[in-house]
């Protein structure tokens, strides 16, 4: 039994819900009880779709288990096929039918349909929403592919783009983007899939000369499996960033016999000098903390440093799949590393290293907003405001355009955060006084953003503060006092000071100056 | 992203009437909230109040993805997901739920009422909650007390998990000294500020004993007993209000507080009863009724005569209905509801237009040909449908905003009339 609270992954049914909702012509039919349905409203609700998951829930009561529910599961999909008339249909069971033993599979097959029948197995029980989402899209590709064949010859080379599905962080806009770099280069799109494929396309992977794995969370197991039995070789790195996205446009080249320097690819790439023009030193060195999917996480680790010179302090997902890379990638960079999926863990892992720039998912965002740090959203799970009405990618070079945008903008710009230095004295500079462009009140950035604070870890006694070191504190910039503050208390309690003094607060500034 | 293949409708019955009209009782998918949505505003209602689900991933993600968008911080709710070991018998359930309870226990001192929520998992595999409450009541008492009552969807939709909550709570109340006079339980969440206002109006009109159930702190609880009359203020308390028949408390039939004239009904119940003097809860209630029915003739132009179409959601559709066809000149086509308890809805199927088209149950499937067919000016229906029915050209109002806001008794009618006018106002503005 895990106690949880908020999660970062639904049930690995959402995940194969979210793999039919991108594709085309497929439906999946899930055994589930009453209530499963509020599934939908993700899709309708958070991304705006204007249509219905195509799925169909049996929706069982606590009548129907004294009666068949094996026999209300067939009547659903015989009932999907001939209303929907799909050209693959997808069953399951969630986590209560999963209980009930009725054998969706058998039955669905002993129906007799005109029409593929994919059965999943998704272990309610014991995993979670982008496994489901990859072993989804794994079966569909298992079950629909078509037999090996001669590929034909080609003038142009061509590779599929996995990964992407329905609710996915910006995957809508990655597609277009890689889509575009990729043609640039010379190379066409067979099939993208799952977001937009029809059965019919599935059938059609083997016949691409490679595949570019957008999403190892939800591609991996199908690019392995179209590998070893098409031969199709696949790219192992994630465009997210500039110099991500040249290795990947070396590496796709590479798989397709082509020389990327014959052309320009980087086209309107301004990260580069957007990072190195004057405005931008003040980033030098800001802490942040990531937190993420494995691929977003892992992405914005290697972007933080090589790319605005900012200083990781922590690196994390939520992706235990992936917790050796991540781990490695946090190793690399300093950092502290968390692999969790407790929101509280996350949180008072953020209060504990005081970074100056959050990047995380929804819930980071929420965690930051509480502690008053500025934050940018960069992995699922995300809300409706992170379903932009632009063109907002977060691969390629104008991926890393906003990828520049969306995180410089939480911070304080860097002539203000100069000026707020230089004139902090003055009655417009006060110690309240918000950055300007954020539009927010003194109170509103210094209250709680709820009324139940999280019960902090219990410490060790704090060592007290002179008044005159209490004075010295408020001399530094509100922005920065807070991980002062807590720097010096963790020094003078390392050292087991009862008291700090004036010379304490400079001599953990020394300690701990960067 | 499939093509839609209509099917034939079954006819419908006619509509001659709505009290005892033949009502079409529709099986198949049913796309409801379970009972455990109802955490999402039980929680905020008795603040000093735990709810934990023993459950399963989904029951976690469903709470949080009716919830999180609202409240984000840590809950007052929470899932303990039963993992294989669990299932496969390799971890006591029992043992595992005493250790996540006294671990939350510790974690929050401020909690006073512990309830164990049961889910779809936790019924199918026969976890018996109540006995893991009295035993986890034992061990904590007096620090906290623990009931337990099942949110699961396959026992219950949407607000029926309020109706199970306080149905165990029922029998926990004190009983009433039957010495005192007569006493009125007001009973169903109401937001803080309506409880108010009805208890200024009732205090005017003279009724002495007003209690709320539930109970914004979990030791204040009402006693009841037979002196206890009780008013309910949401209609979906059957069980709830059988438990409290069962205690002896005498239940005051009327129809729901909503707009103008049910406000005046529903108070005029509790007055009828308490010997109020007419004159008297005329002088009390003419300024509110004034306002709201003020308020309420601001939407009239934009609703009267515009036809609405009711989704089963919460069981106030009925209720709704009546308003908007009594107070605001609306007709309504279908109102369809999860469940139908004909005693609780009497006084508003009373005053429902005859033509309308009453339906039991679901088969979203059928419902959305018929709605389809009937085009009506306004759908009232859930999250999952909205967009969709809105993408296809119709109008529709999000059902859920009917239960979270505040939109029982006068100062709230004219609130009540605009959500449903907003849509319609906002589809006349728009020229995109």
């Amino acid at each position: 039994m895990d106690l949880t609270l908020w999660t970062y992954e639904g049930p690995s049914h959402v995940g194969a819900i979210r793999v039919v909702t991108g594709m085309k012509h497929v439906h999946l039919v899930l055994h589930a009880p009453q209530g499963d349905t509020y599934a939908d409203l993700l899709f309708t609700m958070i991304e705006r779709r204007g249509e219905r998951p195509p799925v169909t829930y049996t929706t069982f009561e606590a009548r129907d288990l004294g009666a068949d529910t094996a026999e209300l599961f067939q009547t659903a999909v015989r009932e999907a096929y001939e209303r929907f008339r799909p050209q693959a249909i997808v069953v399951a069971a969630s986590c209560t039918a999963e209980l009930l033993q009725d054998d969706p599979a058998g039955l669905a097959r002993a129906l007799d349909l005109p029409v593929p029948v994919i059965p999943l197995e998704l272990s309610a029980y014991r995993k979670k929403e982008n496994w489901g989402a990859a072993e989804t899209f794994y079966r569909l590709a298992r079950g629909l592919a078509a037999p090996k064949r001669e590929r034909q010859q080609r003038v142009r080379p061509v590779c599929n783009l996995l990964g992407p599905t329905a609710l996915g962080f910006r995957h809508r806009d990655d597609v277009l983007e890689i889509a575009r770099l990729l043609a640039a280069l010379g190379v066409d799109v067979g099939v993208t899939a799952p977001l937009g494929a029809s059965a019919e396309d599935i059938a059609r992977l083997g016949d691409a000369d490679f595949n570019v794995v957008l999403y190892p969370e939800v591609a991996l197991p199908t690019a392995q499996w179209l590998e070893k039995a098409y031969g199709q070789p696949y790219t192992r790195v994630v465009p997210i960033g500039v110099g991500a996205t040249r290795a990947f446009v070396a590496e796709a080249a590479g798989l397709a016999g082509l020389d990327p320097s014959r052309v320009d690819v980087e086209g309107n790439s301004r990260l580069p000098w957007w990072s190195r023009s004057v405005d931008s030193t003040y980033l030098t060195g800001k802490r942040v903390f990531v937190f993420g999917d494995a691929t977003h996480a892992l992405a914005a680790a290697r972007v933080v440093e090589a790319e605005f010179a900012f200083k990781a302090v922590g690196v994390g997902t939520y992706s235990r799949e992936f917790a050796r890379e991540v781990r490695e990638a946090a190793a690399a960079l300093d950092a502290e590393c968390l692999i969790a999926d407790d929101y509280l863990e996350v949180e008072a892992k953020v209060a504990a290293l005081h970074p100056e720039l959050v990047l995380g998912t929804q819930m980071e965002r929420h965690i930051a907003k509480r502690l008053g740090i500025p934050c940018a959203v960069i992995s699922a799970p995300v809300h409706v405001q992170d379903f932009p009405a632009r063109y907002s990618p977060q691969m390629g070079f104008e991926g890393a355009n906003v990828l520049f945008d969306s995180w410089v903008h939480p911070l304080m710009m860097g002539l203000e955060e100069h000026l707020l230095t230089m004139f902090r004295d003055d009655p417009e500079f006060h110690d309240g006084a918000p950055p300007s462009h954020l539009g927010r009140t003194a109170e509103a950035l210094r209250a709680p953003c709820n009324a139940e604070p999280p019960v902090p870890a219990p410490a060790s006694e704090p060592a007290s503060w002179t008044l005159e070191a209490e004075r010295e504190l408020k001399k530094i910039p509100f922005f920065v006092r807070g991980r002062a503050r807590g720097n010096t208390e963790t020094f003078a309690r390392e050292r087991g000071f009862a008291t700090i003094t004036v010379s304490t607060l400079y001599e953990a500034k020394a300690h701990f100056g960067r | 992203m499939n093509a839609r293949v209509p099917l034939d409708l079954r006819p419908a019955p006619d509509a001659r009437g709505c009290g005892p009209s033949p009502v079409l009782r529709e099986r198949g998918q049913r796309e409801v909230f379970c009972g455990l949505t109802s955490i999402v505003w039980l929680h905020r209602k008795i603040r000093d109040a735990f709810f934990l689900v023993v459950g399963s991933r989904t029951c976690a993600h469903l709470i949080q993805s009716a919830a999180g968008v609202m409240i984000f911080a840590e809950p007052r709710f929470a899932t303990a997901i039963l993992t294989e070991r669990d299932l496969a018998g390799m971890a006591d359930v029992n043992e595992e739920l005493d250790r996540v309870v006294a671990r939350l226990l510790e974690r929050r001192p401020e909690i006073k009422l512990l309830f164990l929520v049961g889910s779809c998992p936790s019924e199918v595999i026969k976890i018996d909650l109540a006995r893991a409450a009295r035993r986890l009541s034992a061990t904590h008492a007096p620090r906290a007390r623990v009931v337990a009552y099942s949110g699961s969807g396959i026992e219950t939709t949407f607000t029926q998990g309020e109706d199970s909550c306080l149905a165990a709570l029922v029998p926990t109340l004190a009983e009433e000294d039957p010495s005192v006079g007569p006493s009125l339980l007001v009973t169903g969440s109401l937001a803080d500020i309506v409880e108010d206002q009805f208890t200024r109006l009732f205090a005017e009109c003279g009724i002495p004993r007003v209690r709320f159930f539930p109970m914004r702190a979990a030791n204040d609880l009402p006693a009841v007993g037979p002196n206890t009359r009780f008013l309910l203020a949401q209609p979906f308390l059957s069980e709830t209000a059988r438990a409290l028949e069962a205690r002896g408390a005498k239940r005051l039939a009327a129809p729901f507080p909503f707009g103008a004239a049910g406000s005046t009904a529903w108070l005029r119940a509790a007055a009828d009863a308490f010997g109020v003097a007419p004159g008297l809860f005329d002088a009390v209630t003419s300024d509110a009724r004034a306002r709201a029915e003020t308020a309420l003739a601001r939407h009239r132009t934009t609703l009267a005569g515009k036809r609405v179409f009711f989704f089963p959601d919460s069981q106030l559709e009925i209720p709704l209905a009546r308003f908007l066809a009594q107070e605001l000149g609306m007709v309504p086509t279908d109102v369809g509801t999860p469940y139908l308890n004909r005693q609780l809805m009497a006084p508003d199927l009373a005053l429902l237009p005859a033509a309308t088209r009453l339906s039991e149950g679901q088969d979203v499937e059928r419902q959305l040909e018929r709605c389809r067919l009937e085009r009506p000016d306004l759908t009232v229906c859930g999250l999952g449908l909205a967009n969709p029915l809105e993408a296809e050209g119709m109008t529709t109002k999000w059902s859920i905003e009917l239960l979270f806001a505040p939109t029982h008794g006068y100062e709230q009618a004219g609130d009540l009339a605009e959500l449903f006018a907003r849509p319609l106002v906002r589809r006349a503005t728009l020229e995109v």
